[in-house]
């Protein structure tokens, strides 16, 4: 008899998303939260969090490529960069392609999650060891209050706003980024999705408190099949620079950079939202 | 503990009779829920089918013969005391029964001025006279402290006719008095000792924290279990010490107790005790080390000054509960009351209170670590948005020994007439008014307002304390006892 086994994400009350399962690679409940590696005929492995997807090996490509080389494209000298969350490994690879960039401080609140990323996904967890590197467990929140001017670059890689990520969505957080960030620094955060009304009104929040701290403050877009909808936000927060008329073209072309997702075309299309986006970005400010 | 204190009797009777599925016809009407759906979808289901009426397998609160006797019984024995009744008035009626078993009408109690005004309404109903002590107040955080053994041997000296002395273990800010030498005292005058544990629960179940008051001899103590004890909001304990009788104690609680208590505050009593009794200690070690990071954290960010024992000084600050995140903030320039509005409005951080000095974040069981880091990190970005120059310290008008020309009932009851608040010198008071900092009334019913309370209410207000109690929100006006009836 052939064994049918699933993992259903619950994206709504009413909508199921479904993977079929080869194997249960690894299963964990830490301190914060419960941590799955699964394998599968159609993603590859993936990795959920308290029964949230996080990653699949088909498509993290999108998310980290969206997240990293966005920033990347528009700083013209990122050297210390404060990488929150990302246990995975999957930002800390992206960025450790940059020779130009000197320091990597990784700040993840769960062990348990670099030691599973470690031990089952290869694919993202593979530049730990790069010595530009240095790995922080401590909560995100904690870790940026101690820190003033220092970083030209945070990337902020956070699970949902319910559970250890919820203080990555609060004003106290993005104002202490602001601090932490030197005066032409960069922020850029997991945004959620404007799509089902489960994560519209973190996102809403997340944009209305973003713009408390920051003087610029955009979104943008990418398309990653595995999360609920399959449309997701990035956000996009400067002291200085515009992610469009500051965008370095020339520079990060002259980077030859291989990537599957990110190019220069697109950095400029994902800033133009639809309507109703915009419109849920405009009323709650 | 003697008794086993992983039972719950109450808490057991309701699910076996949950589980008879007995047809009901008799009160409450919504019969389980089924008569008010709205209701029983917002509070659950499982929630209004024990929302039921006193009944033989659920034993009678006003006069207990099995599940309720038994469950008074442990919680005696979880804290130590003589004798335990579950409340379901809050704390506010635990503290009435103390006051009216201990003191009859006309009869003296003695006071801190700082006492909670459930105290100051539990006199209107016995008609016992107060008597009060001042209770110091430090000035630099603003802060209304304990009572001085001194001061007390002094009052009852003069008082030798006081039947009780009512005494706050800790008081809201977290500071006790040295209630062992006030016991032994009061008791070698014969004096009876009831401790305001409103906010005390937590004292009977560590070692590292401040005395309770049962444990050190007192005669009655009232206990907020819903406060640190994790129960619900209404729910509370009234303990006694062995010199007093349960059986009158109980006369008086059923003069103004509920005839059908709440069995969901009841079995919140029963579940809450189970749980302090088998894991209080490791509770409250875990809020101590919670409260102790925070601390340390908040001193690290520099203005704002997050105090503790350091504070002790063997008199008015006997002690110091731990696990009370006090703040002070006049070191960033912001009052209390600016920085309690920025965490609410622009954190969504909800504090216990803020006043011009100091903020007091609640910690309790219920907290992560997690959370603290957000309260940290916000105090910190307010600092960092809002900072001025350091506030000076304000200084408040000194402690008046209030001069009490008639009882707070008969005031009460008086006649009364509202005058402006300059005209009403050499007129008795209907009313309390409360100055927050320090949070010491400056005036209660029954007493003489002179000129020098005028002048300090107005210069209260200047500075922007809070003033609360009149009838008159803005505290132009005060409520006096009608001329014919003085």
């Amino acid at each position: 008899m052939r064994l049918h086994l699933w993992y259903t994400e619950e994206h709504t009350q009413n909508v199921r998303f479904s993977i079929k399962v080869k194997e249960h690679l690894y299963s964990k409940t830490s301190e914060f939260q419960k941590i799955d590696v699964f394998d599968s005929e159609e993603f590859g492995r993936f990795l959920t969090i308290d029964g949230l997807m996080m990653l699949t090996e088909k498509d993290e490509f999108i998310y980290h490529e969206t997240i990293v080389h966005t920033p990347m494209a528009v700083h013209p000298n990122p050297k210390n960069i404060l990488v929150i969350g990302a246990g995975d490994g999957g930002v800390v690879r992206e960025l450790t392609r940059y020779e130009g960039v000197k320091r990597i401080d990784l700040v993840e609140i769960d062990q348990i999650v670099i030691e599973a990323s470690k031990e089952f996904l290869p694919q993202t967890a593979c530049k730990f060891d790069d010595p530009r590197v240095n790995i922080f467990i401590q909560d995100g929140l904690k870790y940026v209050r101690k820190k003033e001017n220092e970083y030209d670059l945070i990337i902020v890689d956070s699970t949902d706003p319910i559970g250890p990520g919820e203080g990555l969505f609060t004003r106290e957080f993005y104002g202490n980024c602001f601090k932490a960030l030197k005066d032409d620094g960069i922020m850029v955060n997991q945004h959620e999705s404007p799509f089902y009304k489960e994560t519209t009104l973190a996102m809403q929040r997340a944009h209305k408190r973003i713009k408390e701290s920051f003087p610029i403050a955009k979104v943008y877009q990418a398309h990653i099949p595995t999360y609920p909808s399959g449309y997701w936000l990035f956000g996009f927060a400067s002291k200085k620079y515009d992610p469009i008329t500051d965008l370095r073209t020339d520079e990060w072309a002259g980077f030859n950079l291989e990537t599957k997702y990110y190019n220069l075309d697109l950095h400029k299309g994902s800033f133009a939202l639809p309507n109703y986006v915009k419109e849920l970005l405009a009323t709650h400010e | 503990m003697n008794l086993n204190q992983t039972r719950t009797p109450i808490h057991q009777a309701l699910v076996n009779l949950k589980s008879k599925r007995i047809v009901p016809f008799d009160v409450p009407g919504h019969k389980r829920g089924k008569g008010n759906p709205e209701l029983a979808a917002f509070l659950g289901e499982s929630c209004l089918s024990v929302d039921v009426n006193s009944m033989k397998p659920l034993d009678n609160l006003c006069h207990p013969v099995s599940v309720i006797k038994e469950a008074e019984e442990l919680a005696a024995d979880a804290f130590k005391a003589a004798y335990a009744f579950l409340m379901v008035g809050g704390t506010t009626s635990s503290v009435q029964a103390m006051v009216l078993s201990a003191c009859k009408p006309g009869e003296k109690i003695i006071l801190p001025r700082n006492v909670h005004r459930s105290v100051i309404n539990a006199l209107v109903l016995s008609g016992a006279i107060p008597v009060y002590v001042n209770p110091q107040y430090n000035e630099e955080l603003g802060l209304a402290l304990g009572m001085s053994v001194s001061e007390i041997r002094k009052t009852i000296y003069e008082n030798p006719d006081a039947k009780a002395i009512l005494v706050n273990n800790p008081t809201y800010y977290g500071i006790c008095s040295n209630l062992e030498e006030i016991i032994s005292i009061a008791h070698a005058n014969g004096l009876k000792v009831l401790a305001d544990e409103a906010h005390g629960t937590h004292l009977y179940f560590h070692d590292d924290l401040p005395n309770a008051a049962i444990h050190l001899g007192a005669d009655m103590a009232a206990v907020s279990m819903h406060k640190s004890g994790g129960s619900l909001t209404q729910s509370s304990l009234l303990l006694l010490g062995k010199n007093v009788d349960p059986g009158y104690v109980r006369q008086i609680i059923n003069l103004t107790q509920s005839t059908s208590g709440s069995y969901l505050l009841l079995s919140s009593l029963d579940i809450s005790r189970k749980n302090l009794a088998l894991k209080g200690k490791e509770i409250f070690s875990k809020v101590i080390n919670m409260t102790e990071y925070a601390r340390n954290e908040i001193n690290q960010i520099g203005g704002y000054y997050a105090y503790s024992k350091e504070l002790i000084n063997s008199s008015t600050i006997f002690d110091f509960d731990q696990t009370k995140l006090m703040v002070n903030t006049l070191g960033i320039g912001l009052t209390g009351h600016e920085v309690y509005d920025y965490l609410r409005d622009e954190y969504d951080i909800q504090i216990e209170f803020g006043d011009l000095a100091n903020i007091l974040a609640y910690i309790s069981v219920g907290d992560r670590t997690l959370d603290l880091e957000r309260l940290v990190g916000a105090l910190a970005e307010i600092k960092r948005r809002h900072q001025r120059n350091k506030l000076p310290i304000p200084s408040f008008a000194g402690y008046m020994h209030p001069q009490i020309a008639m009882s707070p009932k008969e005031a009460f009851y008086s006649n009364k007439q509202t005058v402006k608040l300059e005209d009403s010198v050499g007129e008795i008071s209907g009313e309390i008014l409360m100055c927050y900092p320090p949070g010491i009334p400056i005036i209660a019913p029954g007493e003489l307002i002179s000129q020098e309370i005028i002048d300090s209410i107005i210069y209260e207000k200047s500075i922007g304390a809070q003033i609360t109690g009149t009838q008159d929100m803005n505290t132009e006006y005060i409520n006096i006892i009608k001329e014919d009836i003085k």
